[in-house]
């Protein structure tokens, strides 16, 4: 019962990481209908900015802080420098330019910071705490679970109540309609990478301390698991990004922990496969019309 | 969503598919063996090894610019089409010893693996294609590692191989067997892309209702498409078992799947020239990087001066060529055709 | 689609032509590859990159401060070494290309000190068909010994099996009746290594493994908490060996571990442990060589002063000192061979053995055995630091005995430099 409770709520901290990336590849989806593979590389690189601020001056939050900051600005150049150049009349030039992207962020950091595994701590205890003797969640946990939550409950708050928000969408979903109403779209765009961005730069910062290390390639792994989360939840719903995310890591944690830790990619394959044979554009997919 | 090639593109294919009519491409096909084997004889051991691994690589490149290009599928898993191919043939050749009934059994195999992942995927599309595929890339280092006693985990097998008859050095061998696969194979999606087949591919990928009211099945299409390219990779992957003598996981992980896709786009989806160069670039680009960050001294900056080098020149030729290098116009004969 | 067809391959072969002049580089004589009268050229694969790169990356490097030292001071035979150091990231795939690169491409006189089980396994074929000597492979298996099968090639490391019976002896003794459990890595390393242990202590309560691809060991640790174990011996890289440590602290587990040599280096692990480093104490472990916080050891003083001057002041732990050991064995070779350098003699010479050095036990190389170290000597981490606990062991890699070995340590000679035969 003890391992039960305990790989539970281990697979609900790590979910809810992959329920915050898998949100940024949604918002990125939603806005200009690109998965954005550069995703993961873009969080390293600012995760190197946060731990390099963080070492320098001893504050974790100066470091968290500026690893989200830098995330924002980060998200808004490569939309601007790169990915608004790129022929989209083929959604593979936006996959070609964002694996580019991220051998060349990668390369960079490996050349400035060297490939070695840097310790990444965490700024909370992640011992777990006992209740009734049970070792179930640590202090960390807790953190992330406040953390992601935040991040939920202040996008929905920005996509629902606000007027940006709502300019967003309408850049996002009928472009020019929008721009012909003065919604400056291409700024809007900028600011959904952005956010997005950030929002990976969240996600990275909370899961390095549970990795090896800090390292060029640390967020490789989070990344697949994150896009599985988010399609198995259907891109377009950021509700299912977040239900998939926690799936997808009560799975892995489960299988994991009474199967071996080999077969979890086996285990997240066939939960793909059982999703996806049923709802083939995922979980919260709107029905779509019939072609046939 | 699929792939829509925008119009002007559309007719420009169909001129040039008309023209390509003419010349055969057994024709080529042969060609381009007399150029091998000549190369072959006058390359010094270590190119005739790249030379090995780009006609390894032509075999799943070809393969993969048919179902992404023609068929507007994107597989993010062909690694492990690769690796099934691989270790199909590893595991006959440490048993039997006979290669080219293990290079069948390899493809073979992988056929049949590629129809599966076929059938899972034949109404997906888009991003959730690429998800499935991704995940089935994904899981090549997990199954090698959970039925180790056969697979031998990430340490994986090495493949007993016969020595090159007579007193043929090892690399030229080696070159013979991987361009004689990658030729047979160009050959046969040459034909099979003029014919049927290949118009169906396009039609499905074009406009899928069109296709259904014209009377092509689209999920037997699409499953064909897989299962057609995922012979190739296993013919690949098989040729990689024999150039290595060894397979591991580590030999095909994911990023082996995404530089193809990144190679057949760079190349030009849809078209096999596109997947030579494609090809070649895969074992070209990253040599050319190591010897500049060689040349540029520190031992910390050398991989990945490598990467970034690479990585430059992707988003580069992406944002200056979307349509890929094969689609690159001579400017002599475009001024000539504005009536210059 | 013709013209763009010719094109292509016009520019392929343009390209190969262009290429053929530039392979040659480094030539030497054609009867010995990378030799000629003023210098040799060798060659390693290492994880520079990856997740084995913790504390092994640093081995490399100070090799070949340790051959710049001998080439300052007028080579071997007037020959200066050249260690051209490439990386594999732990990867047996990129093994076989970088290996590939060095025996077909650069023409190296021989392969030394290739790092790693999983990787070096998958390139001996290849080596013994090429007749390129494989020295002093940075790694315990057993498959290195087998001097019928591969003639070349050539161990350093104590056998993983004798590492897993030393181990096993001192868990007997110290920790008598408790429950023993073991994690290995999923290859020969790891199984080699279980198999030492149980030939001392039988069947272990719990195994399991890990691989280095995946950086996650809470279901391993989490399977010997349940399992209630005394006693984890690891057979693991310093990386994991790290992760396992910090891992069993989170989940409030805290048993007596004892980790095998490879994996072991104090200041290694203090760093990947960061804030946790204090969880490495009491940790035993063991070695063959001197310890680099042992300051009275003139081998340590040796090492020290070619790290400050060749290696650029690099931080002096385990793995420099595991560097510069195999760059003076390798030397050493050179020595014995004599003048008249070939590949051959070179082998011939390595066999021969009996080489005195830095190391606490003697090599085993001989016509039948080209396995590297015969043994070890049980260490203990205090302060983050480590220190030899009774004396060295030798034992074989079938049911012999543990047995202590009296042998006296050699000093350095007075410039550190293996003298000529």
């Amino acid at each position: 019962m003890d391992r039960f409770l305990y790989l539970t709520f281990d697979g609900l901290s790590r979910g809810a990481v992959y329920a915050a990336f898998a949100l940024a590849l949604v918002l990125i989806w939603r806005a200009a209908r690109i998965v954005n593979f550069a995703q993961g590389a873009m969080a390293v690189a600012t995760a190197y900015a946060g731990y390099s601020v963080a070492n320098a001056t001893g504050s974790y939050w100066l470091g968290f802080a500026v690893a989200i900051t830098s995330g924002l600005v980060l998200g808004a150049v490569v939309e601007r420098v790169v990915m608004r150049f790129v022929d989209h009349s083929s959604p593979l030039n936006g996959v070609v330019v964002a694996l580019g992207l991220v051998l060349i962020i990668q390369g960079v950091l490996g050349m400035i910071y060297g490939n070695e595994y840097r310790p990444a701590p965490a700024p909370f205890s992640r011992d777990a705490f006992e209740v009734g003797g049970v070792a179930i969640l640590s202090r960390y946990d807790l953190f992330v679970f406040a953390a992601v939550g935040a991040v939920v409950v202040l996008l929905t708050l920005l996509f629902t109540r606000t007027s940006t928000g709502l300019r967003m969408r309408a850049a996002a979903f009928a472009p020019d309609v929008s721009r012909l109403l003065g919604v400056p779209v291409g700024g809007m765009l900028t600011l959904g990478w952005a956010l997005a961005a950030a929002v990976g730069s969240l996600a990275g910062m909370l899961v390095l301390p549970t990795e090896l290390g800090l390292h060029p390639n640390a967020m490789d792994l989070l990344f697949i698991s994150a896009f599985t989360a988010a399609v198995v939840g259907g891109l377009d719903s950021p509700v299912g990004a977040v239900v998939g995310g926690l799936l997808v890591g009560l799975l892995l944690s489960f299988v994991s922990g009474y199967l071996g830790a080999q077969v979890a990619p086996m285990a997240v394959l066939i939960l793909l496969v059982v999703v996806l044979l049923g709802r083939p554009d995922g979980l919260f997919s709107k029905a779509k019309a019939r072609t046939a | 969503m699929t792939i829509v090639e925008p119009r002007a593109a559309r007719t420009k294919n169909r001129q040039k598919s008309a023209r390509v009519r003419k010349i055969s491409p057994l024709l080529v096909v042969i060609a381009g063996a007399i150029i091998v084997v000549a190369l072959t004889y006058t390359l010094p051991p270590f190119r005739n090894y790249q030379l090995a691994t780009i006609g390894a690589y032509l075999c799943v490149t070809a393969g993969l610019t048919v179902l992404t290009g023609l068929n507007g599928q994107l597989s993010l898993g062909h690694g492990a089409l690769m690796a099934t191919g691989a270790y199909t043939l590893a595991l006959w050749q440490n048993k039997f010893d006979l290669l080219l009934p293990g290079i069948m059994l390899a493809v073979l195999v992988t056929t049949v693996a590629g129809g599966v992942i076929g059938l899972a995927a034949a109404r997906l599309r888009g991003p959730y294609l690429a998800g499935l595929t991704l995940a089935v890339a994904v899981v090549v280092p997990s199954i090698t590692s959970t039925f180790d006693k056969t697979f031998n985990s990430d340490q994986g097998l090495s493949v007993a191989l016969d020595p090159p008859p007579g007193v043929l050095p090892v690399e030229q061998w080696q070159a013979w067997i991987c361009w004689a696969g990658a030729l047979v194979t160009v050959l046969v999606l040459a034909y099979l892309i003029r014919g049927r087949f290949g118009r169906d591919l396009r039609a499905v990928r074009d406009d899928e209702t069109a296709a259904k009211l014209a009377g092509v099945g689209v999920a037997r299409t699409q499953v064909m498409a897989f299962v057609v390219s995922a012979a190739c990779a296993g013919l690949s992957g098989a040729l990689f078992a024999v150039l290595a003598q060894s397979v591991s996981p580590g030999a095909f992980p994911l990023t082996l799947s995404l530089f193809l896709v990144m190679a057949i786009v760079i190349g030009g989806l849809g078209r096999l020239t596109g997947a030579l160069i494609g090809a070649f670039l895969l074992v070209v680009l990253p040599s050319v990087a190591q010897s500049i960050a060689e040349d540029a001294g520190s031992q910390h900056l050398e991989g990945n001066l490598a990467l970034t080098f690479f990585g430059i020149v992707l988003v580069l030729v992406m944002l200056a060529a979307p349509g890929g290098l094969a689609s690159l116009k001579f400017p002599r004969r475009s001024r000539k055709q504005k009536g210059q | 689609m013709m013209k763009r067809t010719a094109t292509v391959l016009a520019a392929l072969l343009l390209a190969a032509g262009c290429s053929n002049g530039n392979s040659n580089s480094s030539g030497g004589s054609s009867n010995t590859p990378g030799v000629t009268d003023s210098s040799i050229l060798i060659g390693t694969h290492q994880p520079l990159t990856g997740p084995a790169a913790a504390g092994y990356s640093e081995i490399a490097p100070a090799t070949k401060a340790y051959f710049d030292y001998v080439n300052a001071n007028g080579g071997v035979y007037g020959r200066k070494i050249t260690y051209k150091i490439m990386d594999d990231g732990y990867n047996p795939a990129n093994t076989q290309q970088v290996v590939r690169q060095l025996v077909l491409q650069d023409k190296v006189f021989a392969i030394v000190n290739g790092l790693g089980t999983p990787t070096h396994t998958g390139v001996l074929d290849f080596l013994k068909t090429n007749r390129v000597p494989d020295l002093f492979v940075a790694s315990g298996s057993r498959t290195w010994n087998q001097p019928d099968k591969y003639p070349g090639t050539f161990g350093f490391n104590p056998d993983y099996t004798v590492e897993g019976k030393i181990l096993a002896s001192y868990v007997k003794q110290t920790y008598a009746g408790k429950k023993v459990c073991f994690l290995g890595q999923d290859d020969d390393f790891g199984r080699d290594s279980l198999e030492g242990v149980e030939k001392v202590l039988g069947p272990v309560a719990a195994k399991q493994t890990y691989v280095v691809t995946n950086p996650n060991v809470g279901p391993q640790m989490g399977a010997f908490k349940a399992a209630a174990c005394d006693v984890v011996i690891l057979a693991s890289i310093p990386g994991f060996t790290a992760l396992s440590i910090g891992t069993a602290a989170k989940i409030g587990f805290k048993p007596q571990f004892v980790v095998s040599n490879v994996g072991s280096d104090p200041s290694t692990l203090t760093k990947t442990l960061g804030a946790a480093a204090p969880l490495l104490e009491g940790v035993v472990a063991a070695n063959y060589l001197p310890l680099d916080t042992d300051e009275s050891n003139p081998w340590i003083q040796l090492y020290k002063k070619v790290n400050s001057q060749y290696n650029g002041n690099a931080a002096f732990d385990n793995n420099v000192v595991y560097g510069m050991s195999v760059g003076y064995l390798f030397v050493q070779a050179l020595q014995a061979a004599g003048k008249d350098l070939t590949r051959d003699k070179l082998t011939e010479a390595v066999q021969k053995g009996g080489f005195t050095g830095p190391a606490l036990v003697p090599t085993r190389f001989s016509a039948q055995d080209h396995s590297g170290y015969a043994g070890e000597q049980i260490t203990k981490l205090t302060g983050g630091k480590a220190t030899y606990l009774g004396t060295p062991y030798t034992t074989d890699d079938a049911d012999g005995a543990v047995t202590a070995y009296s042998g006296a340590a050699a000093t350095p000679p007075q410039n550190g430099i293996p003298p000529a035969q």
